[in-house]
């Protein structure tokens, strides 16, 4: 009867199509937004991640997240460095500036300072140059995606010159990261550089980054610094997750892909409620001839099961298919998009969607088809 | 109240005692059927006439055990059928019970082997045997050369050929059909009753036949006429005036 059920369904082509493209476009839209809400959202952590060796961030008490940063006395250094735990402190700025470009535009950029010395701070993967070269005088580093925003495409920005608040910076290499939330094109320089780089003249220090001494717990080293100089510290995952909780709680993003999410879901149930119904409307004759005849109740749920289940499946594989090919493409062809992935929770959560979609079309149409009186057939 | 506590069972093939149907129309409790007494044997052909709203669909389908009847009781081949579980009434049905409607209701998108199969199928046989026996029961029929096409692509008479073919295969005991030439031309409503003259009756077998159509009187062994929910004559012939 399994079999007879599944012709039923995809005999009729119309419905049949009409039905997978509902699951598959609901689980498309899920998805695919879930998943740019996801990574959107992580951007805001990007310049903490992009920092593997660090394991405590110091600020500010006011200091909010990786660009929300009100700067430190120059003496928080030492008095982190003194810190017992510590393995090692290096000074670590960021801050805004504009910079001229060959072509004379001026455009916004954050300029990040490294260690004079161990160069900590740097991302690790670099896709031009190499780390001695930002030893050089006046040496940049542009991140990947910053460098489209800087130079032409079929420019090469190495030893391009650029002039940022008077000063001379000549691109010495290119860094390959995942943009920040902004997108903004970011400049890697050594600290002492980047003083010069930012307008301003006092109290430049974003950030101390620590290591713990090894044995030394992160935490136990947040609360050691905390005590001893009065100064904020957060681990590197809590510092992370404050730049996402940021741009959850000052931003319209989580609404605006709450909404989009829950339309997808809408319509999934418009399109597959109202053609299953109407699927179920066409076959009612049958059902009742099949009730009559002596098919049973059990069997009549299964049947109805397994259309609905088939659809959610397939529908659920051809969504899942799409929303990986428009992320993998996008990451692909396009910076916005760079370092996109879709974590393993989100195809689950789109597949609970999914399954209450079809469960609830599908208990509609079954409570219609149980009611319906095999005397019926004879009317 | 139904049921056949105090009824004897008296052999016959199919019988009914003192059946009555209420309806419930618009808040007023309506009497269709007023204490219906039939037997039918075996190996019989049964016309079963009468004026629309005279209450045949609804007699037919209290004896084939889709329709409960409201008093009275209904033996089919011995078996008081509506004391039944409503799971094993279902299962007695798919054993038993052969059903020809008169809109067919063949399932459109599987072809005619398999549309005459699923009884079988419903039973549990596995398909490729089931399908093979249909095929069969379509040759049977006159139809065998149709049995890989849809509905669709058949004509009315073929359709309800196959819907005959479907109501036999899994050789009931009981075939019911209402109305089975109503949307037939004449020509392909007259092959229609010849075919389940021939095929349907059977030494073990009672047909049942609701029918307006008159020129095919000459076909059954037994013809009933129904009149506001009573059976008004029972006889191998028509009465001349109804002729
Ligand atoms: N489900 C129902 N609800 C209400 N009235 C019904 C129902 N089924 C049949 N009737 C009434 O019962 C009477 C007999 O109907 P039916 O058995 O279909 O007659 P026939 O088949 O001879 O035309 C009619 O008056 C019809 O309106
Ligand atoms: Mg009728």
């Amino acid at each position: 009867m399994i079999w007879i059920a599944i012709r039923m369904l995809t005999g009729d082509r119309q419905k049949f199509y009409g039905l997978v493209f509902g699951i598959a476009f609901s689980t498309l839209l899920i998805t695919q937004q879930l998943t740019i809400f996801v990574n959107l959202l992580n951007r805001g952590a990007t310049a903490v991640h992009n920092i593997a060796t660090v394991d405590v961030w110091v600020m500010d008490p006011v200091s909010r997240t990786q660009d929300v940063v009100f700067p430190l006395p120059s003496t928080a250094l030492d008095q982190v460095r003194s810190v017992p735990g510590v393995a090692w402190a290096v000074p670590h700025l960021r801050a805004g500036a504009a910079v001229r470009t060959p072509d004379g535009d001026l455009e916004g950029v954050t300029v990040v300072g490294v260690d004079d010395t161990t160069l900590i701070g740097l991302p690790r993967n670099l896709i031009a140059g190499t780390r001695d070269d930002l030893s050089v005088p006046s040496s940049v580093f542009v991140d990947d995606v910053g460098r489209t925003r800087l130079f032409p495409e079929d420019v090469d920005p190495i030893g391009a010159r650029l002039e940022l608040n008077d000063q001379r910076a000549v691109v010495r290499g290119i860094v390959d990261v995942d943009p920040s939330f902004t997108s903004q094109v970011v400049l890697y320089t050594r600290y002492s550089n980047a003083l010069n780089y930012v307008p301003g003249t006092r109290n430049r220090l974003s950030f101390v980054l620590a290591r713990a001494a090894p044995g030394v717990a992160p935490e136990e080293l947040v609360r050691r610094i905390e005590t001893q100089t009065g100064l904020k510290a957060r681990t590197r995952e809590d510092f992370a997750q404050d730049g996402v909780t940021f741009i959850i709680e000052n931003t319209g993003i989580p609404i605006n892909f709450g909404i989009t999410v829950a339309l997808g879901f809408i319509v999934g149930i418009a399109i597959v409620g109202l053609t299953f119904s109407l699927f179920i409307r066409d076959n009612i004759k049958q059902f009742g001839a099949l009730k009559a005849i002596g098919v049973h109740n059990g069997k009549i749920r299964a049947m109805v099961a397994a259309q609905a289940g088939l659809v959610g499946l397939i529908g659920y594989g051809l969504g899942v298919l799409m929303a990986t090919l428009f992320i993998s493409i996008g990451g692909a062809t396009s910076v916005d998009f760079k370092g996109f992935y879709t974590p393993w929770q989100i195809p689950l959560l789109t597949l609970l969607a999914v399954a209450l979609i079809i469960l609830g079309t599908g208990w509609v149409a079954l409570r219609r088809v149980l009611k319906t009186e095999p005397a019926a057939v004879f009317r | 109240m139904s049921g056949c506590a105090d009824v004897t069972d008296n052999g016959a093939a199919i019988s009914v005692t003192g059946i009555a149907r209420d309806f419930e129309a618009g808040g007023q409790t309506l009497r269709v059927l007023h204490g219906i007494d039939l037997d039918v044997q075996a190996g019989q052909l049964t016309y079963l006439v009468g004026e629309s709203g005279s209450g045949k669909t609804t007699l037919i389908s209290i004896v084939a055990g889709i329709l409960y009847p409201t008093e009275g009781c209904v033996r089919v081949f011995g078996t008081d059928i509506y004391s039944l579980s409503d799971r094993a009434l279902v299962e007695f049905r798919l054993n038993t019970i052969g059903f020809i409607f008169q809109q067919y209701n063949l399932i459109p998108t599987i072809d005619a082997a398999s549309n005459a199969a699923v009884p079988l199928i419903a039973q549990g046989m596995n398909r490729e045997e089931a399908t093979e026996r249909g095929r069969t029961m379509l040759e049977r029929l006159g139809i065998g050369d149709q049995a890989g096409k849809l509905p669709s692509q058949m004509s009315g008479g073929q359709q309800q050929r196959v819907a005959i073919a479907r109501a036999l295969v899994h050789e009931p005991k009981l075939v019911v059909c209402d109305e089975p030439t109503a949307a037939l031309d004449a020509k392909s409503g007259r092959r229609v009753m010849d075919l389940l003259r021939e095929v349907a009756v059977a030494s073990d077998r009672s047909v049942i036949i609701v029918t307006h159509d008159n020129r095919i009187f000459d076909l059954a062994d037994r013809i009933l006429i129904m009149e506001d929910g009573r059976i008004t004559h029972d006889g191998t012939d028509v009465p001349a005036n109804e002729r």
